[in-house]
């Protein structure tokens, strides 16, 4: 056998070790830390016998059930809607010259922190909202905001929307990245010589294999959204708040006797997401039995033309509203007098930023150096993970997949409450490096996912030259394989950095609140109104990933300017 | 100069048995190795080479003269390789992507590249330096491929299929030229291809393997 001593190959030894252990080691730990006390199990209280003293008080918490409820019904709903927004839409459009058009406008969404997104929402659905602004009177007959509840509604309708207009896009890429593993074009041509409509021989032929590779994806979509609580804080119900919401809420309570109801809080929100997900499980036996009926009847729904339209226009309108949403929180961030129902404010000034721009210096701080710190961390272990694949000629299974998802699938809340327990009883809250670890344990998962892909595609044959020019394993890397690959390792480090920005739970739990970062302190903001103080903070909390991609973007543009084949 | 001795190799994939050879090619010449795509010929010059994947199961010995290269890391081989793409690296020029090969004795910016751009004249390509090699013609890219790996002193030339992507003039021309620089820098040659008129051009044995199983 080829002897493979050198010195890479034995760091890239402790990559995979390494990342299970961030990946799986809080999670486990977390969920222990949260299931004893919630038996009664937590000694630093007094808890020392095991118990069911904490569910009983859980379960007499006034309108818990409904609260249970409303998490399961909105995590459900934004996932089906999502998915069959985006389903539809790749069965209509994929291959089209409308689906890039529509793609190129969706992809950078992605990178709109969900609390931004959520913010920008709010700002354009509200009864004083610029929507209803653009409408009235005219249309309307308003001269002052209506009294309607349209954000905060008792049923979720805003939250939902919130979370479908974010989800989409990232269903949207997740679809797109595994889309050339299927023969679209054989498939389409083929379906269509049978006569099949477009979407009917899609949803018959490719679909299926598709959805194979998305699943997971899927899965965290429903998790999230089922136990979300920035979003829920900015758009949700409020009596009562969604279960998350209101987690939060006894985890911060003076009382600390309320620790034990939050723990089962938490094991109950942990049992929401496994029936949101065993319900998915349901829906999709029963829309594939629907599909395989249909399929069998030899359907061809050749008039298609409609619901193509449809689904082309909820793709193009969730990007529009996160765009809008984004506008106007920009405007309300320098809008001096801005009455209603002027569609803009009648002066401009740059007050709410000067005079927010002294507190804003600690958090932006913390917010930076987390996410650079997670995004480094998590980039090495990605590459010596990538770097260990070659040595022993195995990439990663199912097994190791479902791994790399475990912090996405499991809800965060669920875990990071007992890690919270278990970083104080090591002091270990509140601490810079405790919060880039929690950072770091949901950014790994997405640069993983964002480079192995790209990482896999390289030629091997670059580095067998290089070897036979008698380079070392290391020279090789340094000096050929990183600079050919230095734009899907940075358009992967933007995605880290987006993705460490936008935490807001493992931000709140581990910093303890004493590690403020623009997205808590934009996130408090939610319950009072001070709409351009609001719109300072979601606006760089959107700027800021926003300009991490356009790094990743410009960077290699120049520093590769005169070489054609590393353009685009 | 050195010869290069196979000495009982065998390659399996799987459990099936690839290939089994045992050959010695002298200094200059060339040995062909033609079979059908599947056959495993360029698995051959991967474990040559020391980059045969690890799913593929290997054995026997290959001696470049008195040394043993396959007790040593891929680096240490000096192979030289030359594929069907020149896989110039696109982020480098065209001056660079010599320099690079060059051995670390070789010391200092300025002598690198002026032995780059004289390795780059023997080639025909004097004062092509400077250009990004994504500008190259086909034929032109071969050829900074070939200095490339005659400047890093290899012990060997190993090719796979190297010609199959050029148009026939071109073809015939980067052949020759292929064959004759190895000749004058007295290098073994394995040269893989499924093209009669490879084989021929060559000069040399041919061995075929993968066509009756």
């Amino acid at each position: 056998m080829t002897p493979r001593r050198d010195g890479l190959a034995l760091i890239a030894r402790f990559g995979p070790p390494l990342t299970i252990a961030i990946l799986a080691g809080p999670v486990v730990a977390g969920l222990l830390g949260t299931v004893l006390p919630a038996f009664g199990y937590l000694p630093a209280l007094g808890g020392t016998a095991f118990g069911l003293d904490a569910f009983k008080s859980l379960l007499a918490m006034p309108g818990i059930g409904r609260s249970a409820l409303l998490s399961l019904a909105t995590g459900l709903a934004s996932a089906v809607l999502s998915l069959a927004i985006v389903m539809v839409f790749l069965a209509g459009w994929a291959g089209t010259r409308s689906f890039a058009r529509v793609r190129s406008m969706i992809s950078p969404l992605l990178s709109v922190p969900h609390a931004a997104a959520a913010f920008g929402l709010t700002f354009l659905i509200a009864p004083s909202g610029l929507l209803a602004r653009l409408v009235s009177p005219g249309l309307t007959g308003w001269e002052r905001p209506p009294d309607l509840l349209i954000v905060n509604d008792p049923n979720g309708l805003a939250l939902i929307a919130g979370l479908v207009v974010k989800e989409v896009p990232f269903l949207l890429l997740i679809a797109l990245a595994a889309l050339p593993q299927i023969k679209l074009v054989e498939t389409r041509a083929l379906a269509a010589s049978l006569g099949y409509g477009r979407i009917a021989g899609f949803l018959y032929l490719a679909w299926p294999q598709l959805y194979g590779r998305i699943r997971l994806a899927v899965f965290a979509v429903i998790a999230f959204a089922a136990s979300v609580v920035d979003v829920a804080l900015i758009l949700g119900p409020t009596t009562p708040a969604t279960l998350s919401v209101r987690l939060v809420g006894w985890m911060n309570d003076p009382n600390l006797s309320m620790r034990f109801v939050a723990a089962a809080g938490a094991v109950l929100q942990l049992g929401v997401v496994v029936a949101a997900l065993g319900l998915w499980l349901v829906l999709e036996r029963v829309f594939a039995a629907l599909r395989n009926a249909m399929a069998a009847r030899g359907l061809r729904l050749r008039r298609d033309a409609g619901i193509r339209h449809a689904a082309l226009g909820l793709m193009t309108a969730s990007g529009i509203i996160v765009g809008a949403g984004l506008v106007a929180l920009g405007l309300w961030s320098v809008a001096g007098l801005w009455q209603f129902p002027d569609p803009l404010p009648s002066a401009f000034t740059l007050r709410a930023w000067t005079s927010a721009l002294p507190r804003i210096a600690a958090p932006l701080g913390t917010t930076l150096w987390a996410g650079a710190l997670s995004t480094l961390i998590a980039l090495v272990l990605t590459l010596l993970c990538l770097l260990r694949e070659r040595d022993t000629g195995r990439t990663v299974g199912k097994g190791a997949l479902a791994l790399i998802y475990l912090p996405l699938v499991v809800p965060q809340i669920a875990f990071l409450f007992g890690l919270q327990f278990l970083f104080l009883s090591f002091d270990f809250v509140a601490r810079f490096p405790a919060l880039v670890l929690a950072h770091l344990v949901f950014v790994l998962p997405y640069v993983f996912l964002s480079l192995s892909d790209t990482w896999r595609a390289f030629d091997p044959r670059y580095e067998a030259i290089a070897a036979g020019l008698g380079k070392s394993r290391w020279r090789t890397l340094i000096a050929i394989r990183l600079p050919m690959m230095v734009r899907p390792i940075l358009t992967a480090a933007a995605v880290g950095f987006a993705v460490s920005v936008a935490q807001y739970l493992p931000t709140l739990l581990i910093g303890a609140g004493r590690l403020p970062t623009i997205t808590t302190e934009a996130v408090a903001l939610a319950a009072g109104g001070a709409r351009r103080t609001i719109g300072v903070y979601a606006f760089l909390q959107m700027l800021l990933p926003a300009v991490g991609f356009a790094i990743a973007i410009l960077v290699p543009a120049l520093l590769f300017r005169q070489r054609r084949a590393m353009q685009a | 100069m050195n010869d290069l001795r196979l000495d009982a190799v065998s390659i399996a994939l799987d459990g099936r048995t690839l290939l089994s050879l045992s050959a010695r090619v002298e200094p200059g010449e060339t040995l062909t190795v033609m079979g059908p795509s599947g056959s495993g010929k360029s698995s051959l010059l991967a474990y040559i080479g020391g980059f045969l994947a690890p799913d593929f199961h290997a054995s026997g010995n290959v001696f470049a003269g008195d040394v043993e290269i396959t007790a040593l890391p891929a680096e240490a081989r000096h192979a030289g390789l030359l594929f069907q793409d020149a896989l110039l690296f696109p982020h480098m020029s065209v001056a660079a992507n010599v320099a690079f090969a060059l051995p670390a004795s070789i010391k200092g910016r300025a002598a690198r590249l002026e032995r780059a751009e004289d390795a780059l004249q023997d080639v025909d390509l004097a004062g092509y330096g400077d250009r990004d090699p994504a500008t190259l013609s086909g034929g032109q890219k071969a050829r900074v491929a070939l200095a490339r790996t005659l400047v890093s002193q290899p012990r060997m030339l190993l090719l796979d299929e190297p010609f199959s992507r050029l148009d026939a003039a071109l073809r015939a021309q980067i052949r020759d030229l292929v064959f004759e620089r190895a000749k004058a820098a007295k290098l073994p040659v394995i040269l893989v291809t499924h093209d009669e008129a490879d084989a021929t051009a060559a000069g040399g044995t041919v061995v075929r393997i993968g066509g009756a199983s």
